[in-house]
């Protein structure tokens, strides 16, 4: 025990060290989670109001932020996948850098929903009265928050063994990471279902919410992972195997596509039909009355994730520039698809057909920047300390200094 | 890899513990002042909360207040108590708070004549005075759309007609309001179970369990729910002290509200405020289970009919067209619409404005009123 709050110290501790890249990194994110809070204090004193949600667009930018980092949450599995079940030992350490993002994208997936709230101060209402298994919320409450410790147990098990130079048995974490990889699918199913069970919402009483909710997740998350490890790659030591990123560009592009046929699937189904229920998804796609304000997301977003699969599609993207503006093209498209473009045209028209548009406001903006800038806090810090411990720098008959010095030599 | 350092580096240290417990004097100050500075900028981030009212927050009592199913009666008249000295407190004046049970035997049911309602969106105010909603931003229960003969396709509608008379003889005029579903998919939804259905067949909510996720308003086909973005605000003298814990009673920022069916009312044998005020009684309420209600009456003679019958949500509201005028406004209500203009002259044009909606619309994307309602 003694020894496990001497790791936790000496993590604190080690959060500190870095170079003037890291500091500005970590001062420049701090700014923004103080603006954030700011921000939040405002609404929490003014209310809801100095949002741009309205009755007729009760969910707005917070919810659509949620959406789009639980399926963020699942990109851990797309490589826990190929090292547990296929053996691939390449992957094995770059598994607990997509269970750290995890951890990191349901924190700020909590923090989205807690903002949402009109009642914060509540909360333990949900422990009291918990309508499960009738809501969809609840559930989402119970498999976001077991996701979240399945992977704080299996990085922190994995991590804990490699400072102290112990092999990691088997028993402890291997069960948990199967339990991991269906778990993740649940996040994403039981998210998905708390949209598509709403009767009075054609737009999202579809099934092809849930899968297009895999799809499009499974391609985000890989490719945030893409980027992370080529950070980790031109700024620490860390060696990552050019074979890892090669499948995860794989899996990427495979997911997309998947994405993309589903995005057609639907519009198709709701366009060809021209059916009533077809409106939330004309105003989306084309506007409706003259009303168009995400007519230039969407499409932006379609453009992007073409371009972006059409170059993952060539040998092209095996240049490391190519791929990582592939990769950010399609997660700021798959961003704009998943949170504006599936939340906010539900609401419009409204169940009575009245059209209002919805615009988040300054201060939801900035509500948003400072979670985003704390999530990416929280990871920077995760990552920080477990290169050193993967890499056998910090360990537990290493006096700091030592690891220090090994740090500074990095 | 060595700009900025908070440790003073390996060299200046010896050994750990020193490191940990007698940092040098330099890296001391640093870490003094980066820590000064950080406690002043989170301040500095905090400020806002000087500005909450502190009666905005709940008390104490409140806030350990239990679930409205889990209050024994003693607990609930403390409930009742703390409400009713807040509102005093607050509005200068003692309410009758009181918390009236359904009844046995009873199960209401709402319906409404199409061929009757002139527009005039005098139930849409009544509401409003009756319920205590908030006066601005206005939130009102009941939305009147202006229909164009031929469909029942609300989005073919106008919600924000204005015009200096009505009603308009091309359109027919349709109220809507929570339809007290008997499948009802705002209670399925709520995590906390702070809505529920009464026996009475009411959806009601606790607004001190609430914890304002709008979920339930999400889920309604109906659009029938109101949330309080801001905090409301009800002049004192328009205050309606005649209230009830689970329908009028004053409601605070962050929570969800919607017609109730004037409860405090309709369970003490009065008749909802929106019917009292429709001019032209194109409103019928009452028990369903009593064969020789109107209602009842109405069900087994006209053909009504429910709105989005497909969703399953069982609606307790139901429309008819009254046969004999398929195709025009009843020409008593007419009558009546001429004298209501002959009576009050322009007060009665002017009852037209959907305000609540434009107002909030207005805040939230920073247009003018009249931008928003073009
Ligand atoms: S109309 Fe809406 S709010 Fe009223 S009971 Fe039905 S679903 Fe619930
Ligand atoms: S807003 Fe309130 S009543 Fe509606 S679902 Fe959320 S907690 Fe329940």
């Amino acid at each position: 025990m003694k020894m496990y709050l001497k790791f936790l110290s000496r993590c604190f501790r080690l959060s500190f060290v870095g170079d003037a890249r890291y500091y500005a990194w970590m001062f420049g994110l701090t700014i923004v989670v103080l603006v954030g809070i700011n921000a939040y204090c405002k609404q929490f004193v003014q209310g809801l109001a100095t949002t741009g949600m309205t009755d007729q667009v009760s969910w707005g930018f917070y919810i659509a932020n949620f959406t789009f980092l639980v399926g963020m949450a699942a990109a851990a599995v797309m490589l826990v996948i190929p090292v547990y079940i296929y053996r691939n030992r390449e992957l094995h350490d770059l598994v607990i850098f997509g269970e750290l993002f995890a951890i990191a994208a349901i924190v700020m997936a909590m923090l989205f929903v807690t903002v949402d709230l009109g009642r914060p101060d509540r909360g333990m209402h949900l422990l009291m009265r918990f309508n499960f298994p009738s809501s969809m919320l609840t559930w989402d409450v119970l498999v976001l928050n077991g996701y979240l410790f399945l992977n704080l147990h299996i990085c922190g098990y994995l991590i804990y063994c490699a400072y102290r130079k112990q092999r990691p048995s088997a028993l402890f974490y291997v069960p948990f990471v199967f339990i991991a990889i269906a778990w993740a699918i649940s996040i994403h199913t039981v998210t998905a279902f708390l949209y598509s069970g709403l009767g009075g919402r054609p737009f999202w009483n579809s099934a092809i919410i849930a899968p297009r909710f895999l799809a499009s997740a499974f391609a985000a998350g890989p490719a945030f992972l893409i980027l992370t490890l080529s950070v980790l790659k031109a700024c620490t030591s860390y060696q990552v195997p050019e074979k890892a990123l090669m499948t995860l560009r794989s899996i990427v592009t495979i997911a997309l596509a998947i994405s993309m046929f589903l995005l057609i699937s639907e519009a198709f189904t709701e366009f060809y039909t021209q059916s009533a229920h077809g409106a939330s998804a004309h105003y989306l796609y084309l506007g409706l009355h003259g009303r168009t304000a995400l007519v230039p997301w969407i499409w932006s977003a379609i453009a992007l994730n073409t371009v972006a699969l059409a170059i993952l599609f060539t040998g092209w993207s095996r240049k490391p520039v190519v791929l990582h503006t592939a990769c950010i093209m399609l997660i700021v498209g798959i961003w704009i698809e998943k949170g504006m473009g599936l939340i906010v045209p539900a609401f419009v028209p409204t169940p009575l057909g009245e059209i209002v548009e919805y615009v988040p406001t300054l201060n939801e903006l900035f509500v948003t920047l400072g979670i985003w800038a704390f999530g990416l806090l929280v990871y920077t810090i995760l990552v920080r300390v477990t290169v050193p411990v993967l890499a056998g720098r910090l360990t537990h008959d290493q006096r700091f200094r030592q690891t220090l010095e090994a740090e500074y030599a990095a | 890899m060595k700009d900025v350092r908070i440790w003073d580096g390996p060299s200046a240290a010896t050994d750990e513990a020193q490191t940990a417990s007698n940092p040098t004097r330099r890296s001391f100050l640093r870490i003094g002042a980066a820590a000064v500075g950080g406690m002043a900028a989170l301040a500095a981030a905090l400020s806002p909360l000087r500005e909450l009212d502190p009666e905005d927050l709940p008390d104490v009592e409140e806030f350990l207040q239990k679930h409205y199913k889990e209050m024994t009666a003693v607990e609930m008249e403390a409930a009742l108590a703390r409400i009713r000295a807040n509102v005093a407190d607050r509005f200068g004046v003692e309410p009758t708070i009181r918390d009236p049970k359904p009844l046995d035997g009873v199960e209401f049911v709402y319906a409404l004549n199409l061929s009757r309602c002139i527009g005039c969106r005098k139930c849409v105010h009544a509401c409003v005075a009756e319920n205590n909603q908030s006066r601005s931003p206005e939130i009102q229960y009941i939305r009147v759309i202006e229909m164009p003969r031929g469909t029942l396709d609300v989005e073919k509608g106008d919600h924000h007609y204005d015009r200096p008379q009505v009603p308009d003889t091309a359109h027919f005029y349709m109220p809507v309001q929570c339809h007290q579903c008997a499948n009802p998919p705002c209670v399925k939804v709520c995590p906390v179970e702070a809505t529920w259905q009464e026996p009475d067949g009411i959806t009601v909510i606790d607004y001190d369990w609430c914890i304002g996720c709008r979920y339930c308003e999400a889920a309604c086909p109906y659009w029938a729910r109101r949330f309080n973005f801001a905090q409301p605000s009800l002049p004192a003298d328009e205050l309606n002290p005649d209230m009830s814990y689970l329908s009028n009673r004053p409601r605070e920022r962050g929570v969800m509200e919607k017609c109730h069916f004037c409860l405090h009312r309709t369970r003490e044998g009065r008749m909802p405020a929106c019917l009292e005020a429709c001019p032209t009684g194109a409103r019928k309420f009452g028990n369903v289970l009593d064969s020789k209600s109107e209602v009842s009456e109405i069900l087994k003679t006209k053909r009504v009919f429910v709105l989005k019958e497909e969703v399953g949500t069982l609606p307790r509201f139901f429309y008819y067209f009254d046969e004999r005028y398929p195709n025009t406004i009843d020409p008593e209500a007419l009558v009546i619409a001429e004298q209501l203009r002959e009576e009050e002259g322009d007060a009665f044009g002017a009852m037209d404005v959907g305000a609540a909606g434009r107002l909030v619309i207005a805040r939230a994307s920073g247009m003018s009123t009249e931008e928003t309602c073009a």
